[in-house]
This record gives structure tokens, sequence and C-alpha cells, in this order.
């Protein structure tokens, strides 16, 4: 399957969408700075990859789709639906990549330079949930 | 915490996790996309700044916790996708409902392994 860029979505996605995403996101680094700093670093840190915006972007991504159909005239249409439960699908596929990014932090962080330790875990977390989702595209062929 | 660390931490967290969030919506196909709800974004947002705060220990020992969220987020996806698929729920209800699911997971390893 091909991967594609479509840049007009962006303009599709009002302000407020942004801005949800926005509070929802800083909401979330702060409150797991503060669990960090009240119940120590081991409890905290689980929240690092708490999925504080994923309800936010998985409702607007079932908006999306639907008000679409609705402009080629189709009103009734699961396909909102569809396209949210595929989202959560793929981002099942990419927490496993960010647990080889937390591994891998976890590991080399304090024996290496931390930019290079972020730079290449990013790059982990990449290469390992695009490969899981290459994967799974092969085996729902079969 | 100092009140300007919390606003810097919220305006960073916040600016990070939205560049991720709308490098999703411009991809295809949607299952694709969806990697990127499950980016480090609040990691990234945040190792650096404890870093500088704690040390690097200190961010090590939050990554090793952070392993057991990743692996509850993908059960939580997992049950988000099933209940929308299965269940015919909306997005919303389903995707609220499972944080539940996530935080029986990330709790219940951290009480009974990490503690």
């Amino acid at each position: 399957m091909k991967i594609t860029f479509d840049l007009s979505t962006l303009a599709g996605t009002r302000w407020y969408e942004y801005g949800v995403r926005f509070l929802f996101g800083g909401a979330i680094t702060v409150i797991a700075g503060l669990l960090a700093k009240r119940f120590g670093p081991i409890f905290g840190g689980l929240f690092l990859a708490f999925p504080a915006i994923f309800p936010a972007s998985a409702t607007l991504v079932e908006k999306h789709e639907r008000e679409k159909k609705w402009k080629a005239g189709i009103t009734n249409t699961t396909r909102g639906r569809q396209a949210a439960a595929l989202d959560a699908r793929g981002a099942a596929m990419g927490s496993i990549g960010l647990a080889c990014f937390a591994w891998f932090v976890w590991k080399l962080l304090p024996v290496w330079n931390a930019g290079v330790v972020l730079l290449v875990a990013l790059s982990l977390w990449l290469g390992v949930s695009v490969l899981v989702w290459q994967a799974s595209k092969k085996h729902s062929r079969r | 915490m100092l009140i300007t660390q919390l606003i810097f931490r919220f305006v960073v967290g916040g600016l990070v996790v939205t560049a991720f969030a709308a490098l999703g919506d411009v991809l295809k196909p949607k299952s694709f996309a969806g990697l990127f709800g499950a980016a480090p974004s609040v990691a990234l947002a945040t190792v650096g700044l404890t870093i500088v705060a704690e040390g690097k220990i200190y961010a090590a020992i939050e990554a090793r916790s952070m392993i057991v969220g990743a692996f509850a987020f993908c059960a939580y996806a997992t049950l988000c996708s099933r209940l929308m698929i299965r269940n015919r729920m909306h997005s919303k209800y389903a995707s609220t409902a499972a944080l539940a699911l996530w935080l029986i997971c990330a709790l219940g390893v951290w009480a009974i392994a990490l503690r």
C-alpha cells in the first residue's frame, strides 16, 4: 500500500481542533512532571505513554470522515467510525515502537549524549512502527 | 516545581504533541497515520527538561516505566479499535471508556512489579 501526504487535510482542520490537542498535550506533559515530582520517577514515567490526546484525535478522525461523506451526499455511513478504528489499530502498532523508544532511552541515556540518544530512539520508534505496520499489511493480504 | 517551569512544560508539550498530531492528519492510509497517535511526543517534550532539572539517571528511570505505559497503550488502542468495529461504539465513547484499561494495566504492573 502506498503512503501519501495530503496537505489539504490541514486546511480542513479548524483552529480550535489544534487548540484542543495543544491543551491536552500541554496538560499531560505538566501532569506527568507533577506526578513524577510527587510520587517519584517510577510512577511518573508511566504517564509519558498516557494516551492523552488519543480520544480527541479519534473523535476528529471520525468527524472529518463523516463530513467528507456528507459532502459527497452519503448521509448513512459507518466510514467515520471505521477510519477511527483503523487509526486506533495504527496506534496499537505504533505503541510497540514507543516501547522500543523507551527501552533505548532507559538503557543508553545514562552513558550516551542525551541529544544523540533521543534522535536514535526517535528513529527506532519510527523504524519499528513502520516494520510492524508493513508486517501487518502483508499478513492481512494473505 | 516553579510556575515558570510548569508553563514552559505546558507550551513545549502542547507544541510537540500538536506537531505529531498534524503529521498524522496529513498521512494516508489511516492505519499508517495512526502510528503517529503513539508517537513519543510527551517523552520528547519532557526528557530534555527532566535531564536539566533532575539529571540523566532520573530521566532513564522514567523511561523504564514508560515501557510499561507503552504496552498499556497497545492494549488500550487494541480495545478502542475492537469497540468501534465489533461493538459499533462511537469513537468518542470508545476511546474515553478504554482509558480505564490503560490505567488498570499501567497501575497494575506498577503495583505488582515496579513499586
